[in-house]
């Protein structure tokens, strides 16, 4: 068991005027090795929940376990904590700082006090996860272009050597192509390394095509959590909190509603295609 | 009538060293040859680093040609002395919406430019009121533009530059750091706008679904035009956008899967009723026939 | 949530201090702060709580917002009138150990510690009173005299507003750094001073770069907005003198007059 969160509550600002119940009770299990879609709209307290899985903000009340261990207890170490559970903000090429790209992902394995062979051995291995050719390693982070920053940058969390890896809307700002490169980069990450994988967006394509599960939050509260296709069941109810399912997912619904005996909970375009050419008996 | 036309652009980035020898000169715009409609809404597609936010700024005058011209509304951009009447008749949005509120009140903010431009007091007012309303912000007007959403604060961006009464409004990717909501609102915006004041539209963007309702759509790959059409022949060539890195939406998609592996759909389906109303039946002859 | 907080601390309400002209409250201001440093008799001190009275119920303002602002002087409050109590000569009232107490320190103390503590509550009345940006405009139309010499009012107060509008922006883009820093490990606290020195590193030169890019971008909006400076420019809220403000020059006036006319006659 990766992350278990029990009863999490978390109060912005409290005592002032400002006050805000930004998490209402949340509560959830997280295995080893799960792809996890995490989905809100703006404010619905997904980034104050991601903050809480790796001790940068303390709950005003509940538990949270990393691999069995309450992260709060006595003599428990955050920084060995940060490391295991790496967080990839957003926009996170605005961090990059260094002169170079690989110093730059030199930063997190340096602060774990490691030697410098290890150091220089996890940068390597971080940068190549990402894909980042070797003929930028010694260029300024400024100079690459704004989907090579964000690589570095998630470099510079997988030079960590995470077990979880958390990422806020990693593909924000980037085109069609750059999105999916560093989503096809992540999926990878979780079936070759094996990591535990918990995805902050806002596309529901992207959801359905990654994540073996998915988890919906609205105005603090865990809404809805389930495999992807349990949860676009709830296409109506998504809506009304001004979130939407894949178009497919549409589509299949408005087929059924006609009377068309089209099979299965459809998300993905692949899926539609097979279930309309076999209705066809192509 | 044309509102904005360029000939034979070209645009270079020049990199220079300490003793300004050129060092590395980039092409962003590549000969383009351009002609935008007075009163349409034109969207331009393309890859970052595609050349299109280099035109964008090219209208505005904030970037004059390299080599060859660009006309707003009549006026040579690279001519000196019209560069602030090009400025008020093409407006300007960028993307991020943080860094393109002067103002400390969302009013005030919106009356920057009137300001600038050395509007008497009281139609400033008018001004700010009109646009103010032709956005749907009248509400906020006397908020702090830090309490605002990211949609909202585009929302008043927009209204900054309509306070200019302009012809036309350049959007350089301006949902870019939107989330959908956000995007709706200020699409639903920029398209009332258009419809309604007539104000020529030049949303340049990567997102597929904010163009369908386009007038136009230019596509452009390494500072050419390669592609110039309606939304629908524009995305019943999915092949070919997918070659400049481009994507379609997800009805498209789907669509055009169909129709490779032989279903009767027509081209360039862009809307989910469309689609439905070109399956259905299909798949009630289908029927019938599995019937019989 | 960062975002939230106002700067200046500004305090909302409507009443006659809020809606009078900036110009008239900095000179009020100025006025009082003045009149402060002229008084030296218990009866000048009267008239100036009496004005400060008045004017704290005129804003609307609750006291404890004004008492607020005493937090941060408390030290200073307590360094200078202990000085002023027991290092002063003159007549001893009475000793503890080697500090004595006379009585011109007890009255020099006592001034002091009034004069301080109506500075803070005078300057915040302003503050409490009057949002950032009318400051800046009165600061700009009071200080339009200092054109003539070639001073930039314009484009300082220009700088003050934008600044103001993106403080709170880059306060909370800080947090937001510090924090991907901390998840790569990062530790601002711990270490002695050149540690913690350098440990800010990661932190501001990300936050230079940000501040940077963003400096560029609004210049390129502003430019695209016609923006060239203040030449030719107009004013969508030009400030303008109304009945209260003349109302308050006199009020002034009188207040001056009553405490010049004390030190003169006392």
């Amino acid at each position: 068991m990766a992350i278990k969160v029990e009863g999490l509550n978390y109060i912005y600002g409290q005592g002032t005027a400002f006050e805000q119940h930004a998490l209402k009770d949340v509560s959830f299990e997280i295995p080893d090795n799960q792809f996890v879609g995490l989905i809100g709209h703006t404010g619905s307290g997904k980034s104050t929940l991601i903050q809480h899985l790796n001790g940068l903000i303390r709950p005003s009340s509940g538990t949270i376990w990393f691999n069995g261990t309450d992260i709060y207890s006595e003599g428990y170490s955050l920084k060995q904590l940060r490391s295991k559970v790496g967080l990839v903000f957003q926009y996170p090429e605005h961090q990059l700082f260094e002169i170079d790209v690989f110093s730059d992902v030199c930063y997190g394995p340096r602060n774990l006090g490691l030697n410098e062979e290890e150091i220089k051995e996890r940068a390597r291995e971080a940068l190549n996860l990402v894909g980042l050719k070797e003929k930028y390693w010694e260029q300024s982070p400024f100079e690459l272009s704004g989907g090579q920053k964000r690589r570095v940058a998630i470099a510079g969390v997988l030079a960590m050597r995470p077990e979880v890896l958390i990422l806020d809307e990693p593909t924000a700002g980037l085109d069609p192509r750059g999105r999916d490169e560093i989503l096809d980069q992540i999926k990878e990450l979780h079936s070759k390394q094996g990591m535990t994988i918990i995805l902050v967006s806002h596309s529901m394509e992207d959801i359905a095509r990654y994540a073996d599960r998915l988890m919906v939050m609205n105005h603090g509260e865990k809404t809805f959590d389930g495999t992807p296709k349990e949860v676009f069941e709830h296409y109506k109810e998504l809506e009304a909190m001004g979130l939407a399912a894949p178009q497919v997912t549409y589509i299949s619904h408005a087929l059924k509603e006609q009377g068309i005996p089209i099979e299965g909970d459809i998300t993905t375009v692949e899926e539609a295609r097979d279930a309309i050419l076999r209705l066809l008996g192509k | 009538m044309n509102i904005v036309k360029a000939s034979k652009l070209i645009y270079d980035y020049i990199r220079r060293d300490e003793e300004e020898n050129i060092e590395e000169v980039d092409r962003a715009i590549d000969n383009l040859d351009i002609e935008i409609e007075k009163g349409s809404f034109v969207a331009v597609l393309g890859h970052n680093g595609s050349g299109k936010s280099t035109f964008a700024k090219q209208i505005n005058g904030i970037l004059t040609p390299t080599e060859g011209t660009v006309w707003v509304s009549g006026m040579n951009t690279a001519d000196e002395d019209s560069i602030w009447e090009i400025r008020k008749k093409a407006g300007m949005v960028f993307q991020n919406p943080d860094n393109q509120i002067i103002g400390n009140v969302v009013e005030e903010d919106v009356g920057f430019g009137p300001e600038n431009i050395g509007i008497p007091t009281e139609e400033i007012w008018k001004r700010v009121d009109d646009s103010l309303k032709a956005v749907g912000m009248t509400a906020y007007r006397h908020k702090s533009p830090n309490k605002l959403s990211g949609g909202q604060k585009q929302r008043v961006a927009i209204a900054g530059v309509m306070a200019m009464r302009p012809e036309c409004i350049v959007l350089d990717e301006p949902t870019a750091m939107l989330d959908p909501n956000g995007r709706k609102e200020v699409i639903r915006t920029v398209r009332e706008l258009n419809k309604q004041e007539g104000i020529t539209v030049l949303l340049i963007t990567h997102y597929m679904e904010e163009v369908i309702q386009a007038d136009r759509v230019i596509v452009m790959d390494d500072g050419k035009l390669v592609m110039d059409g309606t939304p629908r022949e524009i995305f019943s060539k999915v092949d070919q956008l997918k070659a400049y890195r481009l994507d379609v939406p997800q009805v498209t998609e789907l669509a055009y899967e169909l129709r490779k592996a032989g279903v009767d759909l027509p081209e360039g389906i862009l809307s989910q009723q469309e689609f439905l109303d070109n399956l259905m039946p299909i798949l009630r002859k289908q029927e019938k026939s599995n019937g019989n | 949530m960062i975002r939230d907080i106002t700067l200046g601390q500004y305090y909302p309400v409507d009443s006659v201090l809020h809606r009078m002209d900036p110009r008239t409250k900095l000179f009020g201001t100025m006025v009082f702060i003045i009149s402060l440093f002229l008084a030296d008799s218990l009866w000048a001190y009267v008239l100036a709580t009496a004005f400060l009275v008045f004017c704290i119920r005129m804003s609307k303002v609750p006291f404890s917002f004004m008492v607020r602002g005493l937090k941060a002087i408390v030290f200073l409050l307590l360094i200078s009138v202990s000085f002023n109590l027991f290092l002063t000569d003159g007549e001893e009232l009475f000793r503890l150990g080697f500090l004595k107490i006379t009585r011109e320190g007890l009255r020099i103390a006592c001034f002091m510690g009034l004069r301080l503590i109506y500075l803070v509550i005078g300057s915040s009345i302003m503050t409490l009173t009057t949002t950032p940006n009318q400051l800046t405009d009165g600061l700009e139309k009071s200080l339009g005299v200092l054109k003539v010499v070639h001073v930039p009012v314009h484009e300082i107060s220009m700088m003050m507003s934008i600044a103001l509008r993106f403080i709170p922006i880059l306060v909370e883009e800080t947090d937001k750094i510090m924090k991907a820093q901390m998840a790569r490990g990062a530790d601002f606290e711990s270490g002695n001073l050149i540690q913690k020195a350098k440990s800010m590193v990661p932190l501001l030169v990300p936050l230079f770069i940000s501040a940077f890019r963003r400096a560029t971008d609004l210049a390129m909006a502003m430019e695209a907005r016609c923006y060239r400076g203040g030449e030719g420019r107009t004013k969508m809220k030009p400030l303008k003198y109304e009945r209260r403000d003349r109302m308050a020059y006199l009020f002034y006036g009188v207040y001056m007059a009553g405490i010049i006319g004390m030190k003169v006659a006392l």
